[in-house]
């Protein structure tokens, strides 16, 4: 185990948790307009994400960080290759936290807000996804690591089913938090949400997983030629069968909720096992263009200073992330908007 | 326009609007805290809406500062991918601990702030302000790290045409961290005094939460006037740095043109360019001034920009001007701060109207003065992107168009002109309504609401 391949693995490890943790937000914030009936239920919906968001957020800041850091061409060649998708991104990721921090202070333009948080969760939760689907494809590099492509060669139809899926699966995602965390109406409008939205995310997963096994053998090779791969597989149905159990019971929201994390987890598994030893492998471009782990790593003494930082200060910030979780744990009521 | 000026706007216009909510975030934060100990203490409904209002200024702030600077983040990539690639190694990893060990800290708190005033003990409340304005110091501690390593980089060997990390203190602790990172936040310090003291001298103009504004003005006045005296000297320590390590910056600085013994120190001036791409002075200056302060001799010599080719030099009138307008007002504000104190101990600040309207227009002014020492810190490193190792114009991502540049530019522009507007709205509008009526709340404490007319028993 190197130190660059530690990194591979908490980098999915940080960005899975991004998934996990920001999901549920972005999923929210994508059904916010369609569930709530009201002032009062929109406020319930953004009160029951209001202290959460912004730190689930900085996972992202923080997995971008440490590709950065650890992975300087790989940070190089996304963010500059995917130019315009990262850069949508960005202003969703923009727009969706000025909204939720100015929507409680300025009635007057509350119609604007409530858009900006709409299309700012949208447009993150959809292209995260397309850019994964991306990744898991590969993409034409030149000796550099520069992309070469276009812009809309990213838009092919295997990342937007990718890109697609993943919206689903943080829309089932966020009705499930928002099952857990309301009352009476809303409650049971999210709960049905939350239903009607994991099995369309279940037919889109059939989907994906066999355009990966048709499409891109590479990856699907790696997943089931290795016991790891496999071990993911067994995860990831694991929690499909869990949330399923869930979803037949009145009082599942919360552990449909950690089913949906289980499936999260073998998912984000499953694609990292299927890339690695590659970041982002080469698609119709020589293969020593791809960006292999050992290619694309920063020095070891870099490596190692961020390994010290990590293990020192994770363990730091999940404490007072689960101090805040205990915090405003419970029901949100209407009135928890109003600080 | 081509990809590379394109890029290098959009990276300028970002960061410096950015730049606008960071100093107001860090300098409100210093008031959150110690007007947040203040109830803690006293636990009176008076302190408790005094800090709720420094609370709601705060966090409108502190929402667009987040959102903005994320842009950072991503820009590196998008626009600067050779940049990242060079220095990825060494850069890289203060960005990633800025996040984990500044971002989360802000993030999470700043949730007990917004929504913990009645689920958390009043002392688990303090405790959050402290920790989310300490989050904002080291988040400024480490993107410092990052921006002073490419002014002076340390601790890294090349290799293979990539900036390698020898030692991390080596860089983290490179020659200019020290200066840059307290004269930083010292500034942005100052800038949150002004919007207290601004605040509160428009209550005064306007006779409105009066008890309130006397208590906060000379609070930040007198703060503000520490930070003041102390920003020469921290200033002066940041000179000396620069004089060293980044000779041709200062020799922009001071338009010095030839290598000379004793430099002439400028007040103020005028360029205007020679034939020979050098440029002369005209103004107000002070003989052998330069000379003397950075080497306390009259006549020690001083490296000119002429020593290195034309290429290699700053665009010499805007680092020149930038830097001499950022002393010009920070004279300015320590004498403003000066008189509004001694006003305050003759106890007449309240009918100095004049003055009042003065610390108003300190607010912009101050936000102003910041962003020109961000100017010439960094026009003057020009034409280099790390200092002596990789030019900016090297640093670009090679296959981003124009086009692409110029659609983002546009998005920004927009989106970035509406999220202004109602920042500012909002601002200015918690000001008018101003810190919530104490009477009505200790009302409100005991359960006695206003009985409806007919209403009894």
């Amino acid at each position: 185990m190197t130190l660059a391949n530690i990194w591979f693995f908490l980098v999915a490890v940080l960005l899975t948790v991004y998934v996990i943790l920001d999901g549920f937000d972005l999923g929210a914030g994508v059904l916010y307009p369609f569930i709530a009936k009201g002032e009062d239920e929109k406020g319930v919906i953004r009160a029951a994400i209001g202290p959460f968001w912004d730190g689930n957020e900085v996972w992202l800041l923080t997995g971008a960080g440490a590709i950065f850091a650890a992975f300087p061409m790989v940070y190089a060649m996304t963010f500059s290759g995917f130019y315009l998708a990262i850069m949508l991104v960005l202003f969703g990721l923009i727009i969706r936290a000025v909204s939720l921090a100015f929507r409680h202070r300025d009635g007057s333009w509350s119609a604007v807000w409530d858009g900006a948080f709409f299309l700012g969760s949208l447009v993150p939760a959809l292209l995260v996804g397309v850019a994964l689907g991306n990744v898991i494809r590969g993409v034409p590099m030149d000796a550099q690591g520069n992309y070469i492509g276009t812009f809309w060669q990213l838009l092919n139809p295997y990342s937007l089913l990718v890109g697609v899926t993943g919206l689903c699966l943080l829309v089932q995602h966020g009705a499930a938090w928002l099952s857990i965390k309301s009352e009476g109406e809303l409650h049971d409008r999210a709960w049905r949400y939350r239903k009607v939205s994991f099995w369309i995310c279940a037919v889109l997963a059939v989907a994906t997983s066999l355009a990966t096994i048709l499409t891109v053998s590479r990856a699907s090779d790696n997943v089931f030629g290795r016991p790891v791969g496999w071990l993911f597989v067994v995860v990831f149905l694991a929690g499909v069968l869990y949330t399923i159990w869930q979803l037949f019971k009145a009082d599942g929201a919360l552990r449909s909720f950690v089913g949906s994390a289980i499936i999260i987890i073998g998912l984000a598994g499953i694609a990292a096992v299927g890339n690695f030893p590659d970041m982002v492998p080469a698609r119709g471009t020589p293969a020593a263009t791809s960006l292999t782990v050992t290619r694309a790593a920063s020095g070891h003494l870099t490596l190692l200073v961020m390994l010290i930082l990590a293990i020192v200060f994770v363990p730091v910030v999940l404490i007072y992330t689960a101090l805040i979780y205990k915090t405003f744990w419970g029901k949100t009521k209407a009135g928890d908007a109003d600080y | 326009m081509d990809a590379l000026t394109l890029a290098r706007i959009q990276f300028a216009f970002t960061v410096g609007y950015h730049f606008i909510f960071v100093p107001i975030s860090i300098g409100v934060g210093m008031m959150v805290v110690l007007s947040e100990r203040r109830y803690y203490k006293s636990g009176i409904p008076a302190d408790r809406a005094a800090s709720n209002f420094w609370i709601k200024l705060f966090t409108a702030t502190f929402a667009i500062g987040v959102a903005t600077g994320i842009t950072m983040e991503f820009a590196f990539g998008t626009n600067w991918a050779n940049y990242s690639r060079f220095v990825g190694n060494i850069f890289g990893a203060p960005l990633a601990a800025e996040g984990l060990i500044a971002f989360f800290l802000e993030s999470t708190f700043l949730g007990i702030l917004l929504f913990g005033r009645k689920k958390v003990s009043k002392g688990f409340y303090y405790v959050s302000a402290w920790l989310v304005w300490i989050g904002s110091l080291l988040s400024a501690l480490w993107i410092l790290i990052a921006n002073s390593w490419m002014q002076t980089p340390a601790g890294y060997k090349i290799e293979n045409g990539k900036a390698i990390l020898t030692s991390f203190w080596g860089a983290a602790l490179n020659p200019s961290i020290g200066p840059r990172y307290f004269h930083t936040v010292a500034a942005a310090l100052l800038t949150g005094c002004f919007v207290v003291a601004g605040v509160c001298a428009y209550y005064m103009l306007k006779k409105k939460h009066l008890q309130f504004a006397r208590q906060a003005i000379i609070w930040a006045a007198s703060v503000g006037l520490i930070l003041a005296i102390a920003m020469p000297f921290l200033g002066h320590w940041g000179a000396l740095v620069v004089a060293e390590h980044q000779p041709v910056k200062m020799a922009a600085f001071e338009n010095v043109t030839d290598t000379e013994d004793g430099a002439t120190l400028w007040l103020v001036g005028w360029l205007t360019k020679e034939s020979d791409g050098t440029y002369d002075t005209h103004g107000i200056g002070i003989p052998n001034g330069l000379s003397l302060i950075l080497h306390l001799n009259p006549d020690a010599r001083v490296t000119g920009y002429t020593d290195v080719p034309l290429a290699d030099r700053p665009p010499i009138q805007a680092t020149f001007q930038s830097y001499h307008a950022m002393i010009a007002l920070g004279i300015f504000f320590g004498l403003v701060l000066l008189v509004t104190v001694l006003l305050h101990i003759l106890k007449r600040l309240e009918n100095a109207r004049w003055l009042l309207w003065v610390l108003i227009a300190c607010i912009p002014l101050s936000l102003l003065a910041i962003n020109l020492g961000w100017m010439a810190a960094e026009v003057g490193r020009q034409p280099w992107v790390v200092q002596g190792l990789m030019r900016t114009s090297d640093g670009v991502s090679p296959l981003v168009s124009s086009g692409q540049i110029w659609t983002t530019l546009g998005l920004f522009g927009l989106i970035y002109l509406v999220l202004f507007v109602a920042w500012l709205r909002i601002f200015v509008g918690i000001i008018k309504k101003g810190p919530e009526d104490t009477a009505e709340m200790l009302e409100a404490e005991k359960g006695i609401a206003p009985a409806p007319a007919g209403a009894g028993r």
